[in-house]
């Protein structure tokens, strides 16, 4: 499944690669796409757990920069 | 604003007015250090505390040349050699220029939004009795939704009650409002003006139109182009540079002079400039915010990369039907003339059941009689019987298998020869008419211009006459098309660029091996949206100028923006390096010279004019 999310407070360019990759370690995620200028992200997980991988990415954004607030 | 952007703006302003305070008291009451060295410190944290905690964060991670890193250094070091006005200044000054960097990103943003604000955000789900609003991407195939008048048509699928009128404007940059009814297809992100409309889903969210635009602006930014590498080049070695010669400078005269104060505050300026940023936002943002213009226009272009070669394109390479023509045929002329109604009404009576192109261009002159057996001869013609009555129409094979004389009347042109009861009666002639602006556009676009075509040699060489082509090649096969870019690309000397236009359906290869592959994508085609670099989504000539504006108008400004940041910051860090700055010039080149390009980036969003 994929499924695009809206991301609060991504001011810079450089950060948004930053993000990008921290998105994509987080396991479950098959892959993600962060777009800098329309502040989104695309996450491909599987189905059964995507709601739990969403979890876990909200919370590892949130530990690079507390600003960052991943949302539908 | 926002609250976030409220406090932020409120922190400024104290500490700012905290600073000018305190140096005025200073001056004339030559406060103790005790005293105001305290006084000075409270200010800085109050103001840079965000800016502490980050770099504390950002290195514990290993991140030395942190941007956040670099600006704790150069203003703890200036606090260090009692510039402390200086110190907390920078720091002010810094957070206001990233305040307002921040302001003017969002600023593009939503103008950039607002350009490609066709992304649905809801679709009436018809669940049982009851109608449910969900995301667009929750609704599943053969799902039934409603779309109200004045609502966005947020998926793909077919009309299966209603009908209403549609603007396709957001997709095709053209305004006209056609009808649509039962059993027609609707595409996503058009809106629909008047009518309810029930409408079965017939592709899920992600591979309906909407989607697959929006997608392919977005993603337009992972296809960088050659100034975006550059930059991204540049940024990663600029830093790194810019900190080891501020280290450089404060070490090696400190020793020889022993002046270290001075020295370390020309080295301290040094790291003020290190930050990239000014070309890390604005010139990806000149170029998303032209393909964001352009998209407006009707003009989807895949990445900026094509934006960037568009703009060195010096030979255009056009297909013929479709695309310098109109694709439909038209009756020209009759032969012979006197017997005009009596022909076409001949014709018409046979062609009555056919969809070809040129059957309805004669269905749409003559009115044929009924009561006709119609029989279809593939690759002949059609012979229409009733009673003793026979009318033959179609071409000379047709006539040969019937054994029917007619006179030597075939020219270049298209043609249908008609006959009754084993008699030659008439002939008609058709012909593709170019379009209107064609020979205007051709030549404004001020480039060598090729035409391919499978046409015949004479009809091909009295098009390219009409509209001044320099050259032309006719009675091609799809294959022998590809084999003739290929030689052209192949011969092409360095700094060509080459440019193919075709209609998208049949030209996927060319598409794809030329330089630039510009689509006349007819409404959602997906042929045309996947093997082409770019699709005008009106199939109208004139969008090819207004995106040769564009790609100008965006490298120009992505040029101005890359010699004003670097040359500001190489002056201002020689000027550091020469004693002749200070931290206040310094804080200009990084912020108010980001702030600066990012306005200028954002001219790519005005409309052009042709």
């Amino acid at each position: 499944m994929k499924k695009t999310f809206n991301i609060e407070n991504l001011d810079c360019a450089h950060c948004a690669q930053k993000l990008e990759r921290i998105i994509q370690n987080v396991p479950g995620v098959i892959n993600a796409s962060v777009l800098f200028m329309s502040e989104k992200v695309t996450i491909e997980a599987k189905d059964e757990d995507f709601d739990n991988v969403i979890e876990e990415v909200k919370k590892a954004a949130k530990k690079q920069n507390p600003d960052w607030i991943i949302t539908r | 604003m926002t609250k976030r952007e409220y406090k932020e703006l409120f922190r400024i302003v104290i500490s700012l007015t905290f600073l000018v305070g305190m140096t005025i008291l200073n001056h004339y009451l030559e406060i103790k250090d005790y005293i105001s060295i305290p006084i000075y410190i409270l200010i800085y944290l109050f103001i840079g505390y965000k800016v502490l905690i980050k770099s504390i964060r950002n290195i514990l991670k290993g991140d030395i040349f942190d941007e956040n890193f670099l600006m704790m250094i150069a203003t703890v070091g200036a606090f260090i050699i009692k510039s402390y006005e200086e110190s907390i200044a920078v720091m002010i000054f810094y957070e206001l220029g990233e305040f307002f960097q921040r302001y003017a990103v969002k600023k593009s943003r939503n103008s950039i939004k607002e350009l490609m604000n066709i992304r649905p955000d809801y679709a009436n789900l018809i669940n049982g009795d009851e109608v449910k609003e969900v995301y667009p991407d929750e609704v599943n195939i053969e799902d039934v939704i409603v779309v109200y008048p004045g609502e966005k048509i947020p998926l793909d699928g077919i009309v299966i009650k209603g009908n209403s009128y549609i603007d396709k404007k957001a997709l095709t940059g053209e305004s006209n409002p056609y009808s649509v009814f039962e059993g027609d297809e609707v595409l996503s992100g058009s809106v629909n003006i008047d009518g309810t409309l029930y409408v079965k889903v017939t592709k899920d969210f992600y591979n309906s139109t909407v989607n697959k635009i929006l997608d392919l602006v977005e993603n337009a930014q992972t296809l960088k182009s050659k100034s975006e590498s550059f930059i991204t080049k540049f940024a990663r070695v600029y830093t790194p540079i810019v900190v080891i010669l501020a280290i450089l400078l404060a070490l090696i005269p400190g020793f020889i002079t022993n002046n270290w104060s001075d020295w370390i505050y020309r080295a301290l300026n040094f790291l003020v400039v290190s930050c990239p940023c000014a070309l890390v936002i604005s010139v990806p943002m000149s170029f998303f915010a032209s393909i964001g213009r352009a998209s407006k226009e009707g003009i989807l272009i895949k990445g900026s990369c094509y934006l960037e070669s568009f703009n060195k394109v010096n030979t255009f390479i056009f297909d013929k039907t479709g695309t310098l023509t109109k694709g439909e045929f038209k009756v020209k002329s009759v032969y012979p003339s006197d017997k005009y109604d009596l022909i076409l009404s001949l014709a018409a009576t046979a062609e009555k059941n056919s969809n070809h192109p040129i059957a309805k261009s004669i269905l749409n002159l003559g009115k044929g009689l009924d009561g006709y057996i119609l029989k279809e001869i593939p690759g002949c013609g059609v012979v229409a019987k009733k009673e003793e009555d026979t009318i033959y129409c179609g071409n000379q094979k047709l006539f040969n298998l019937y054994n029917i004389e007619f006179p030597n009347i075939i020219n270049e042109d298209t043609y249908v020869l008609v006959g009754q009861n084993n008699q030659f009666v008439g002939c008609i002639y058709l012909e593709d008419e170019i379009k209107e602006n064609a020979k205007e556009v051709l030549n404004k676009l001020n480039a060598k211009t090729l035409m391919l075509s499978g046409d015949k040699e004479k009809l091909a060489q009295r098009i390219s006459n009409d509209l001044m082509i320099d050259e032309f090649k006719a009675e091609l096969l799809p294959e022998d098309k590809a084999n003739e870019v290929e030689k052209i690309l192949k011969n092409k000397s360095l700094g060509d660029c080459v440019c193919f236009i075709g209609d998208g359906i049949n030209d996927a290869p060319v598409l794809m091996m030329s330089d630039v592959g510009i689509s006349m994508g007819l409404m959602g085609s997906d042929a045309a949206i996947e093997a082409s670099d770019i699709v005008l989504m009106n199939d109208d000539l004139e969008s090819l100028l207004k995106l040769k504006k564009i790609s100008k108008k965006t490298m120009r400004i992505v040029l101005e923006n890359i010699i004003f940041a670097i040359g500001i910051k190489v002056l201002v860090l020689i000027l550091s390096a020469l004693g002749f700055s200070n931290m206040w010039l310094a804080i200009f080149a990084d912020v108010g010279v980001a702030v600066l390009a990012i306005l200028n980036s954002m001219r790519c969003l005005k409309k052009v004019k042709l």
